[in-house]
């Protein structure tokens, strides 16, 4: 059995001789899998993004200027707006409330909160629009309630908030969740050992070690809140003016035929999407120097 | 928490202060293409309903969309304090479903509450190179026909109708080669959209197809946004009177205290001006001398209704648009 050792020993050159070889590849094969890369690229999205912007501009820059600033178009951009301003602080304060719970203390009924967490990722925004309607709706639980006290829910302003909040919910607790996890709570409770009271092991300890993550999240929260379709639609009621969004009221242009203001304001859509992802490139830029710090 | 305090307190006020404090409020809830024809409407009524009527200031607010799409919201609970559809069971929808307006609610204006017609006509690409001139035509081998599908949207049951209602004169009444006929023209349909605008798009833009059956008002704005010289339209021997009902509802309007505002608007439909806007619109309208007027828009056909052809349109649900029912077995290859 001695003698098996330095055998491995005198083979080992070859093996080591080939390593070089497998990390790099001829020149051929780098250069095919690059040009297959950014073939796919260049059609799967930026021919389409391309496309988006030459069909607004099809008619000009006033035409696109005109679809913008058209009250309608006004009213659907204000809506998308408002719904992101409200639904991504909220999700905010309870993604980093449901991630401190999750990752810091061990209690009952952990795993089904994780579970609950990722409900609105599991089902289609289809479902979570009729759960509105099925809860809020004239037919649902309290629609009887809510007509006679006149207060509207689903068909208004308030359906699309909650819509896109219910969507939207995961993403930042879903970020936060395997980072704090990551991190432990030895750093807490060396806070607490130290004299921090709970406010101020969260504020000076946790909240300055998740930032990164917690921005990253709300971004992502912000581009689906911006983008959200299927759970808006069905809630929304399609009122011009009224509760159209962005998305939705690119699906109405578009069919009616008006493809110059449906493409312009998609491609506003398309705009804050690009504006989310150079935000995001650089709060992950920022966030590996911190680590290398 | 005061933040998410802050944000229930603001979608709490936001969704009490909207109605009573502004002027009265008209929503107009209606099918996915009648914006254009509406737009000119509205300002037409309000200049009527202020000069004329003596009415207060009013805002009219729009809802467009798949027609029974759109009854599904009214009934779960979007106040339209009108509906203004292509279909009848649209309308009967919110008295069944919804409870909503009484049961009798086509008696309530004339015509069977339906302002407006139109029928179901063929469009066809320039020069019509597969020689489509009748309903016969789209029964032949290799014709490819785009129709929505019947058991989703009212455009394709108006087409399915048209088609059954043809086939059903053609042979004095006997069911069974009616069945036949329109088994043979679904037998040639590539792919059932599941709305008229969906159809559309097929037919026009992707370029599927050889005719597409559609709304005369629509064949009449298709071939304005894709180009007349692209798209023909054809006028069949004979076809079928589709009606577009409107109705004010009851509960919504009591509600809103809009009822007179809600009847003025459906009535002013009927009036000269309202039907040489519906006119101008390419729907045909029910004053005899305006339709004349506009005779060279609305060639005139022989229009079978539904109830000629079918019994009405409970009867033409259970019969052929069910589950189980006659369009299923013959479109089941």
């Amino acid at each position: 059995m001695a003698t098996a050792i330095p055998s491995t020993l005198v083979v080992s050159p070859a093996p080591a001789g080939m390593t070089p070889r497998a990390t790099h590849d001829p020149v051929w094969v780098r250069w095919t899998l690059t040009a297959v890369a950014l073939l796919f690229l260049l059609f799967f999205l930026v021919l389409p993004l391309a496309a988006v912007f030459t069909e607004a501009l099809r008619r000009g820059v006033g035409a696109y200027f005109a679809a913008v600033r058209e009250p309608d178009a006004l009213a659907a951009i204000r809506l998308t707006l408002l719904a992101a301003a409200i639904a991504v602080p909220s999700n905010l304060v309870f993604g980093v409330a449901a991630a401190w719970l999750i990752a810091k203390f061990q209690f009952r009924g952990k795993s089904l909160l994780t579970t609950l967490i990722d409900l609105p990722f599991a089902v289609s925004p289809v479902i979570s629009g009729l759960i509105y309607v099925l809860v809020f709706g004239l037919q649902g639980w309290f629609g009887e309630w809510l007509l006679d006290h006149d207060i509207k829910i689903i068909f208004a302003v308030p359906g699309i908030v909650l819509a896109t909040t219910f969507v939207t919910f995961p993403f930042v607790a879903r970020e936060l969740i395997p980072l704090m996890q990551a991190q432990g709570a030895d750093e807490e409770y060396a806070a607490i050992t130290l004299g921090a009271n709970g406010w101020q092991t969260f504020w000076r300890v946790t909240l300055p070690n998740i930032k990164w993550g917690l921005l990253y999240g709300v971004i992502l929260c912000n581009a689906r809140a911006m983008g959200e379709f299927g759970a808006v639609s069905v809630v929304s009621g399609h009122i011009r003016g009224e509760t159209n969004t962005m998305p939705l009221h690119v699906e109405i242009l578009y069919n009616e035929y008006n493809f110059v203001a449906a493409f312009a304001v998609a491609s506003l859509l398309a705009l804050l999407a690009i504006v989310t992802l150079v935000l995001k490139a650089l709060v992950e830029w920022r966030h590996a120097q911190s680590r290398q710090a | 928490m005061t933040l998410l305090r802050t944000c229930l307190l603001g979608l709490v006020l936001m969704a009490g202060a909207r109605p009573g404090l502004a002027e009265p409020v008209l929503l107009n809830v209606s099918y996915d293409v009648t914006r254009e024809f509406y737009k000119d409407y509205n300002a037409a009524f309000l200049a009527h309903w202020k000069t004329v009527s003596g009415g207060g200031p009013l805002t009219i607010n729009q809802s467009h969309g798949g027609s029974s799409k759109q009854a599904r919201s009214v009934i779960d609970g979007l106040q339209a304090d009108v509906v203004t559809m292509n279909q009848a069971p649209d309308i009967d929808i919110l008295a069944t479903a919804g409870h909503l307006i009484p049961a009798d609610w086509a008696q309530r204006l004339p015509n069977h509450s339906a302002p407006t017609t139109s029928t179901i006509l063929f469009v066809v690409r320039k020069g019509n190179p597969q020689g489509i001139h009748d309903w016969e035509d789209l029964v032949r081998r290799g014709v490819s026909v785009v129709i929505p599908n019947p058991k989703t949207s009212g455009n394709g049951r108006y087409s399915y109708l048209a088609a059954w209602g043809y086939a059903l004169r053609q042979a004095g009444g006997d069911e069974a080669k009616a069945t036949e006929f329109v088994r043979r023209l679904f037998a040639n349909v590539p792919v059932l959209d599941t709305g008229g605008r969906g159809a559309t798009t097929t037919f026009a833009q992707r370029g599927i197809g050889d005719v597409l059956l559609t709304f005369e008002n629509e064949a009449a704005l298709i071939r304005r946004e894709f180009g007349a010289d692209q798209l023909e339209v054809i006028v069949p021997s004979a076809s079928i009177l589709a009606e577009n009902p409107v109705a004010w509802v009851d509960r919504y309007v009591l509600k809103h205290g809009t009822e007179p505002v809600a009847r003025a608007y459906l009535e002013y439909l009927y009036s000269d001006e309202g039907q040489e806007l519906v006119a101008r619109h390419f729907f045909r309208p029910r004053n005899a001398a305006i339709l004349a007027k506009y005779s060279d828009r609305f060639p005139a056909i022989p229009l079978y209704t539904v109830d000629e052809v079918a019994g009405g349109w409970a009867a033409a649900q259970r019969r052929h648009f069910a589950d189980g029912g006659v369009f299923d077995q013959l479109y089941r290859k």
